[in-house]
């Protein structure tokens, strides 16, 4: 452990902007596809759900 | 059942053959072949994704202290340099995952297992988003480096041209409505592209040469501390297991979608349904 | 296969003349771009000079994209291309026919006009003949290249787009050695190098990209 305070970690010797854009944005993305991906799952499922029914709707009419 | 056998008939006798082969050791309950069916590999992959996803967060953790605690100072570039904890395995983890798609690719197109292609399917974002991140920490890194966002490095340039076999892959099996046809257009693609992924970093790396006056030297110091290294691994490891987690999550949905028409997927569906309503 | 070869380019030869208006649009499209550069970039000689080769090289690989889908289109819309695909003769015979021919009506005209657009840029004589000896040596690859793009593309909606976004960076490679051999003949080194890799990198594609262009046809026409 070698930061004085938690000001010298935040600050990174004066490259705080570099060093905190790199991991913020990278982390940003990742937790997007993650919610993204949940998402997509979600709607999915929605929308078989929905394909199902109306299919079950129309061979029960058939028959 | 109907997707699987259209295309067969042009070309019946020895395909045919080699296809119910394939066919009937996916059906053997005791080969590891049984999980090229999507219907064993849905369960299989739900199963095995937090796993991955635990994994990753622990290794992410522990990369994340070792990168931001451990790690001493460098010498030459000061802090800045813990960038590299993330741009290394980025940059190897988007060029792993092309070579990972290209194969998926390859098997699916060899043994007509239509679950590979969903697999390539399922790795492309994901391998985008590192590419992106590469590229992003990259240019961040670069700045207070060598003081500029870009140079036309060979790694760099790679990287940029390996993004855009990514857009291409992505948007080549978006546009294809027929997912026979997007699956395989786009594991063709996948192929040519990892053909072309080192002929393009060898052009690049030679044109680089060539063009002294724009290059900088880009390599780091020679004498890499092993914790350094060793977070390096960490933080790899880490990007690994997620890609896989997320993978399986994603080629979850992938199946679900491809083989709604099947008995076992009413009945996850059904399965689902109560779970929604809880 | 001689046979369905001659017989493939002489149907597209005489399909190319039919439509030769088409030929000259490639070619006028390139003349076009090529004097545009000095208008964004200014009229001042040396530079003009240092980037002759580059925009050359590039406003060709622009050109040849220009005219590609149009490679399979006409066969896919008139059922010809399947009919071929359903025919015994191995398809690879007559794809590369038809390549072949593609290159002969868009890349060669490029390869021959480029010398004297070059020579607007105030590029010196003695590497004109090389410029063009690039050309001629790189556009088959890129024509090749670009017909497995053609072919994956073929039918699919905004599928000229797409196919520029597939094909150029995988034609990154042929520009640099094509463009790179004339800069190193303006710097006064050696450029065998970069035409013998352009030699190898055409000899490859011939041996590889028609297969690939087949089986992207078999799932086009599917």
């Amino acid at each position: 452990m070698h930061w004085e305070s938690w000001s010298a970690f935040w600050d990174m010797g004066g490259r705080g902007f570099y060093v905190w854009g790199s991991y913020g944005v990278s982390f940003a993305l990742i937790a997007l596809e993650l919610y993204f991906l949940h998402r997509t799952r979600k709607a999915v499922i929605r929308r078989l759900l929905r394909w199902r029914a109306a299919r079950l709707e129309d061979t029960g009419e058939d028959a | 059942m109907r997707g699987k056998n259209r295309g067969m008939d042009a070309t019946p006798g020895r395909r045919q053959r080699w296809q119910q082969g394939i066919e009937a050791r996916q059906r053997s309950p005791r080969s590891l072949w049984r999980f090229a069916a999507p219907q064993q590999f849905y369960p299989l992959a739900g199963r095995l994704a937090p796993w991955f996803a635990a994994l990753a967060a622990v290794l992410a953790v522990a990369g994340l202290y070792l990168a931001f605690f451990v790690a001493p100072t460098d010498a030459q570039q000061g802090e800045v340099y813990r960038v590299i904890f993330l741009h290394v395995p980025a940059a190897w983890m988007s060029m792993f995952l092309y070579l990972v798609m290209a194969f998926w690719g390859i098997v699916g197109w060899v043994l007509n297992t239509r679950l590979s292609f969903m697999m390539a399917h399922a790795l492309a974002p994901t391998g985008a988003i590192w590419c992106f991140i590469a590229l992003w920490t990259g240019a961040l890194w670069g700045r207070p480096t060598w003081g500029t966002y870009w140079v036309w490095d060979a790694r760099l340039t790679s990287q940029l041209l390996l993004m855009f076999l990514y857009l291409g892959y992505l948007a080549l099996t978006r546009a294809i409505e027929d997912p026979r046809r997007a699956d395989r257009a786009g594991a063709l693609l996948a192929i040519v592209g990892s053909i072309n992924v080192p002929i393009i970093y060898f052009s690049v790396k030679w044109w680089n040469t060539l063009h002294q006056g724009a290059s900088v030297s880009l390599t780091r110091a020679p004498s890499m501390a092993t914790v350094m290294l060793v977070t390096m691994l960490v933080m790899a490891f880490a990007a690994w297991f997620y890609s896989i987690a997320v993978a399986l999550w994603r080629v979850r949905t992938l199946i679900l979608e491809r083989e709604r028409h099947t008995d076992w997927v009413a009945a996850e569906l059904d399965r689902l349904a109560v779970k929604e309503k809880e | 296969m001689g046979a369905v070869f001659a017989a493939m380019l002489r149907r597209e030869l005489a399909l190319a003349w039919r439509g030769r208006t088409d030929v000259l649009l490639a070619l006028s499209f390139f003349v076009v771009v090529v004097c545009l550069f000095p208008f964004g970039i200014g009229p001042e000689a040396n530079q003009l000079r240092s980037i002759a080769p580059g925009v050359v090289w590039v406003t060709a690989l622009l050109a040849s994209l220009l005219a590609l889908p149009r490679l399979f289109e006409h066969d896919l819309r008139d059922g010809t291309l399947e009919q071929l695909l359903l025919s015994p003769e191995p398809a690879v015979v007559w794809v590369l026919a038809k390549v072949a021919v593609h290159w002969l009506v868009t890349g060669v005209p490029v390869a021959l006009f480029a010398p004297l657009l070059a020579g607007l840029y105030d590029l010196q004589p003695e590497v004109l003949p090389l410029l063009a000896g690039t050309l001629l040596l790189g556009t088959p690859t890129l024509t090749l290249i670009g017909a497995i793009g053609a072919a994956l593309t073929l039918g699919v909606r905004s599928g000229a787009v797409l196919l520029a976004l597939l094909v150029l960076p995988l034609a990154v490679p042929v520009l640099i050695f094509g463009a790179g051999a004339v800069e190193a003949a303006l710097g006064g080194v050696s450029y065998a190098a970069h035409l013998a890799l352009l030699g190898a990198g055409g000899f490859a594609a011939v041996a590889l990209a028609p297969w690939a262009c087949v089986a992207a046809l078999r799932l086009a026409v599917q």
